[in-house]
């Protein structure tokens, strides 16, 4: 029998290892998946590459990972906020690295990789300082940059609702990034509300199949 | 001189959004603009974030942190809105398939170039969000700005002197004394929205200006 539900946090994130590219789902609080970071951040893996629209807001999830110094570079499209102050200290220091991409050139970035795309040219970006030293193209009268995928070793995502075969729905504007990062990691690690027995999701509805998803963990998790 | 005042200007670009219109509304200023909207006209509010059919903002209390705006403030969904992931979000935005992208600048050139994303400032931390996507996001990409800087400087200009959001990318400015729409042959000023002659208009602009035809 094929059960991706894992029984504990600590479990789910327990082979993340130091050096490791994680993509963690969320827009701002929405979706961030906070049992997980906080879950890695006991299991202390170090030297992480993150992959996040954001750099942490307050001091509590992707903030307290950084705080916690596990993290060697971001790659985000939105790091300064009024509330980044733990990256913001790191990054004036010299002790984070920081890849800086448009919005959406990081979203088709992670969907190109789980979609086995080698790189995409895309009209955002082209002529700023984002797109220096990228190939570019006239394709049609119109100026392209060359893009490259971003892939993970892990993803964590926070859902609703997932079954034992992986199967995942969203709530609200909370699924921004979950769905796409499942796809581009080797191991997709999703914290829901509610775990539901096969056939509780309507399959004309669940937004990510389980053949994405390789564990599910209950957020309340131990 | 009589200025518009952001209210006002947030009504003008209202004026201009069509029935049926998907419309993104950038950050700041353009957010003004949502609660100008004619009642009479079904109009579609787009935020990058993951929604079609925005609402307004909830009642104290109604707030769901799983459902914000790109402002990451708590909004609510239309009935017939929906909800989808970050991939299709942009895909909206860069495929074409909005009407109207509304934006706040630093600058604009006479060509349409767009710098709205950072001053330029050596220890500024750099951060672009969707700038960049909504930049080349819709059929239209209006900008609503105030003409001038505090320091009575046009921020329509020959040439963007902060980096660079997109390029030729912008289709008409809005600002607290015109309305100008970039075109083949320059900015030809639509509406002056002040007391101030065309000849006053450009003296205090940039670069040379056409009369509307």
């Amino acid at each position: 029998m094929i059960n991706k539900i894992i029984p504990s946090l600590e479990e789910a994130v327990a082979d993340i290892h130091d050096g490791a590219t994680v993509m963690i789902g969320g827009f701002g609080n929405a979706g961030m998946p906070a049992a997980l970071i906080d879950a890695l951040i006991a299991q202390g893996a170090r030297d992480l590459t993150i992959v996040n629209n954001n750099a942490g807001n307050g001091d509590t999830g992707l903030a307290a990972l950084l705080k916690a110094r596990q993290v060697r570079k971001i790659i985000c499209s939105f790091p300064r906020q009024v509330d980044s102050h733990v990256f913001d200290g790191l990054y004036r220091a010299g002790e984070i690295e920081l890849e800086l991409t448009p919005q959406g050139n990081l979203a088709e970035r992670i969907r190109a990789a789980g979609a086995g795309i080698g790189g995409f040219f895309t009209p955002t970006g082209y002529g700023t300082l984002l797109a220096e030293g990228k190939e570019t193209r006239l394709i049609n009268g119109r100026h392209y940059v060359l893009e490259s995928p971003i892939h993970a070793d892990f993803a964590l995502i926070k859902a609703l609702r997932g079954d034992r075969w992986g199967n995942l729905v969203y709530r609200k504007t909370a699924r921004n990034f979950g769905p796409i990062m499942a796809m581009a990691a080797k191991c997709a690690i999703a914290q829901v509300s509610e775990i539901v027995e096969l056939g509780e999701l309507d399959p004309e509805n669940i937004v990510t199949p389980g053949i994405f998803v390789q564990r599910v963990v209950k957020q309340e998790a131990a | 001189m009589k200025r518009l005042s952001r209210n006002e200007m947030a009504a003008r670009v209202a004026r201009d959004i069509h029935e049926g219109a998907y419309v993104n509304l950038g950050i700041g200023l353009p957010t003004l603009v949502a609660n100008h909207l004619p009642q009479d006209r079904e109009i579609f509010l787009h935020s990058e974030n993951g929604l079609l059919g925005m609402g307004p903002a909830p009642a104290p209390g109604e707030e769901d942190e799983d459902l914000i705006n790109a402002g990451k403030q708590p909004v609510t969904l239309l009935t017939g809105g929906c909800y989808f992931h970050h991939a299709d979000s942009f895909a909206m935005m860069r495929g074409g398939h909005l009407d109207v992208c509304v934006l706040g600048a630093f600058q604009v050139s006479a060509t349409g170039d767009l710098a709205n994303w950072h001053t330029g400032a050596p220890d500024a931390i750099p951060a672009v969000g969707g700038a960049m996507d909504l930049a080349l996001g819709a059929k239209q990409v209006y900008v609503m700005m105030e003409h001038l800087t505090k320091g009575g400087e046009s921020k329509v200009v020959a040439h963007c002197t902060y980096p660079l959001t997109g390029i030729g990318c912008v289709s008409r400015i809005y600002t607290d004394l015109a309305v100008l729409d970039v075109t083949p042959d320059g900015l030809a000023v639509r509406e002056i929205l002040s007391d101030i002659s065309f000849e006053e208009l450009q003296q205090l602009t940039g670069v040379p200006l056409l009369r509307a035809a």
